[in-house]
């Protein structure tokens, strides 16, 4: 078996990818003429600038400049997008944000639409990634085990990551309409009257968390996955050999060692689900009402939907909520950090 | 009876089913329903008519009511099986509906039109794909444009992807030069600003570089993965200098070993590179929805989002154009599966 893969991997290339090679290998071979004049020019260290200038000039012109000139946008106002056309107003953006009589209601707020998906993305972050790493855990566990057919077990799970978001909200769209799989389900079993699920507040919220865990457990559950097969076995037979009970083999033995690869996917499942989209904007719009408006869309509406435009406003939202994310990536360095070392010793 | 279930039951080894037996297997066959079960429903909806899709309880199969053509009819009408009043049912056709009364003919004498209670009938129903729902979008909407131009941004970035994020990496991973290790946290740093945080600004850029309504702004801004750079840089630190030593003495340009020597030995990591960036460009919605503002220019995921945000939903082609997205993605899932689960559990990597 094993000899077999590798007299595969062993076998020189087919020649058709050679054919296909051929006018790549032309072009660089003419981009090698002026590159040598430069190495000449400028040594090993003029190479490597060379090496790098594409990446970080795409780099610096659509990820760094932005992310200053977001600052700028956010002591600004006026309604247009560039910003030689816009005012200085100093900290207005963030004095109107935190206007508030009350800031445990965000219709005291002078912008409560800021508020309302504020509070809506915290019920949802805590919800959905509590739910999430319960629901991936479970998984692991349960692909962990000596199941027959384990890696199409696993792929059973792992089929809604790679889906796009877009299909995932329509698939969940059309199963949660009125003529739905959902529906179908509770009228065959009890007897259910169909009801248009997407268009009750609790019923939404309920589904913009549930979609987005089927989406996303999988990839989720690889990690802890991962995690639970790099526990050495013989912790467990030793285990077994004293007659522990497995609920005790669990808290003692599992939950411990798996706790770098929880801390892991708390954080990445923190920082996705800060800035969720895609699949609640399809699924639901942000309906019933602002039932489900997450803060992702408040920025997106506030700085291009044409009616109620306010760059300033959302640059001023995108750079709060940054923060957020800031603070969560720091946490998970430190996190991944603490592994390593915890895997050197 | 008790013999039977044992031997159904029983495990190597002797064991006893435990608890946590039961839990696996409900888990795995409810996961199994729940995960593919949403999917299958789509695509089997995909082949049903609008007239399907607006009955409540759904069938699980795309059923048609079957016709016949009657003579003195001009178009087909619609059959049904009829119970009469001794007990015997007929197969009619269906000329028009009052109220609570059919109309209704025998196909084989037509002369005589029956009056049936329509409590009393029951369509005659065949499984029937209504293929049309795949193909009329390519001419009712700009289908094959989306298709052309989801296909356009995809293979662009990612060829873009590989060639830059490469060249970076193997500047990071074999040179030394002052500065090396701050570009790298840079590089490290911009995970945390997503697309989120800088849309308003990106925009801006996008705008004053001429790229508002072009494919082009949707690809930019995508390319200079730092996932990338860094997954490729891990892997290239593991190619042994010795080589590229070698490759210079033997007075090969630089230009030459990155091309000749090192991307080539790179292929293993270049190829979980490829597959994730064809997912995720496929897949890009947010960006791209705010870049392109001209529908011939949409791609894929922003042309469903259009067509199934407006006011009367054709739920026939959405479903089907839906299917249509998904296949590219759910070939990988099919044939690289295994491959991506790997990257995902050893670099954490999505």
């Amino acid at each position: 078996m094993s000899n077999r893969h590798e007299g595969q991997e062993a076998r020189p290339a087919r020649r058709s990818d050679g054919l296909l090679l051929i006018p790549v290998k032309a072009v660089m071979q003419v981009i090698d003429v002026p590159l040598r004049a430069w190495q000449r020019l400028a040594g090993l260290t003029g190479m490597a600038s060379f090496f790098l200038l594409p990446n970080m000039a795409v780099f610096a012109i659509f990820v760094l400049v932005p992310f200053v000139i977001n600052f700028v946008y956010s002591v600004t106002g006026g309604t247009e997008i560039f910003l030689d056309q816009r005012f200085y107003v100093g900290a207005a953006q963030y004095r109107d944000i935190f206007d508030c009589r009350s800031y445990l209601d965000p219709s005291t707020c002078v912008e409560d639409g800021f508020w309302v998906s504020t509070r809506n993305t915290a019920l949802f972050v805590v919800v959905q990634v509590a739910l999430m790493i319960l629901v991936a855990l479970v998984t692991a566990l349960v692909l962990n085990r000596e199941i027959a057919g384990r890696s199409f077990w696993r792929a059973v799970f792992f089929f809604p990551v790679l889906l796009s978001p877009v299909v995932v909200g329509l698939i969940w769209r059309w199963i949660l309409q009125r003529q739905g799989l959902l529906n179908l389900v509770l009228y065959e079993l009890f007897g259910f009257e169909p009801y248009s699920w997407l268009t009750d507040r609790n019923a939404a919220f309920a589904a913009a968390v549930g979609v987005t865990i089927w989406a996303r457990v999988g990839f989720f559950a690889l990690i802890l996955l991962a995690g639970l097969q790099a526990i050495p076995k013989e912790l467990y037979e030793a285990a077994e050999m004293d007659g522990t009970r497995r609920t005790r083999v669990f808290f003692r033995i599992t939950l411990p060692l798996l706790m770098p690869n929880l801390l892991v996917v708390l954080v990445l499942g923190l920082i996705r689900s800060v800035q969720v989209f895609d699949e609640a904007y399809v699924l639901t719009g942000g309906g019933p009402g602002t039932s489900t408006m997450y803060l992702t869309q408040y920025i997106y509406e506030k700085g291009f939907a044409s009616d109620l435009r306010d760059p300033g406003l959302a640059a001023a939202a995108s750079i709060l909520m940054g923060a957020v994310l800031v603070v969560l990536t720091l946490v998970q360095m430190a996190a991944s950090r603490r592994n390593e070392k915890k895997g050197e010793r | 009876m008790g013999n039977v279930l044992r031997f159904l039951t029983r495990r190597r080894g002797g064991d006893r089913w435990h608890w946590t037996d039961v839990v696996t297997w409900v888990w795995l066959i409810g996961g199994l329903l729940v995960m593919f079960g949403p999917a299958v429903w789509l695509v089997l909806s995909s082949f049903k008519t609008p007239a399907a899709l607006a009955a409540f309880p759904p069938t699980l199969m795309p059923y048609v009511i079957e016709e016949a053509i009657v003579a003195g009819y001009d178009r087909p009408l619609p059959l049904y099986e009829v119970r009469q009043a001794d007990g015997r049912t007929v197969v009619l056709a269906e000329v028009r509906r009052i109220g609570i009364v059919a109309q209704m003919v025998d196909p084989r004498a037509p002369e005589t039109i029956v009056k049936v209670n329509i409590a009393d009938r029951q369509p005659v129903e065949k499984v029937s794909f209504a293929t049309s729902n795949y193909t009329e979008p390519f001419v009712h909407f700009d289908f094959l444009r989306y298709l052309w131009n989801s296909v356009f941004v995809t293979v662009m970035a990612t060829a873009v992807t590989l060639l830059i994020n490469s060249m970076a990496a193997f500047a990071l991973a074999k040179y030394k030069f002052r500065g090396q290790s701050l570009i790298l946290i840079v590089i490290v740093g911009t995970l945390m600003v997503p697309l989120g945080v800088i849309m308003v600004p990106l925009y801006s850029m996008i705008s004053a570089l001429g790229l508002f309504n072009s494919l082009w702004g949707v690809i930019w801004p995508t390319v200079a993965t730092p996932t990338g750079v860094f997954l490729l840089r891990q892997y290239m630190l593991t190619i042994p200098d010795e080589l590229i030593d070698a490759a210079r003495m033997d007075k090969a340009s630089e230009w030459q070993i990155y091309w000749r020597i090192v991307l080539p030995l790179a292929t293993p990591a270049l190829a979980v590179l490829a597959i994730f960036s064809v997912v995720w460009r496929w897949n890009d919605f947010l960006w791209p929805l705010i870049v392109l503002s001209q529908s011939q220019l949409y791609t894929l995921q922003v042309g469903l989002n259009v067509y199934a945000g407006q006011l009367n939903v054709q739920w026939h082609y959405i479903l089907a154009m839906t299917v249509v997205t998904m296949i590219p993605v759910v070939l990988v899932f099919v044939f690289l599966q295994r491959f991506i689960a790997r990257g995902i559990a050893t670099s954490g990597l999505k």
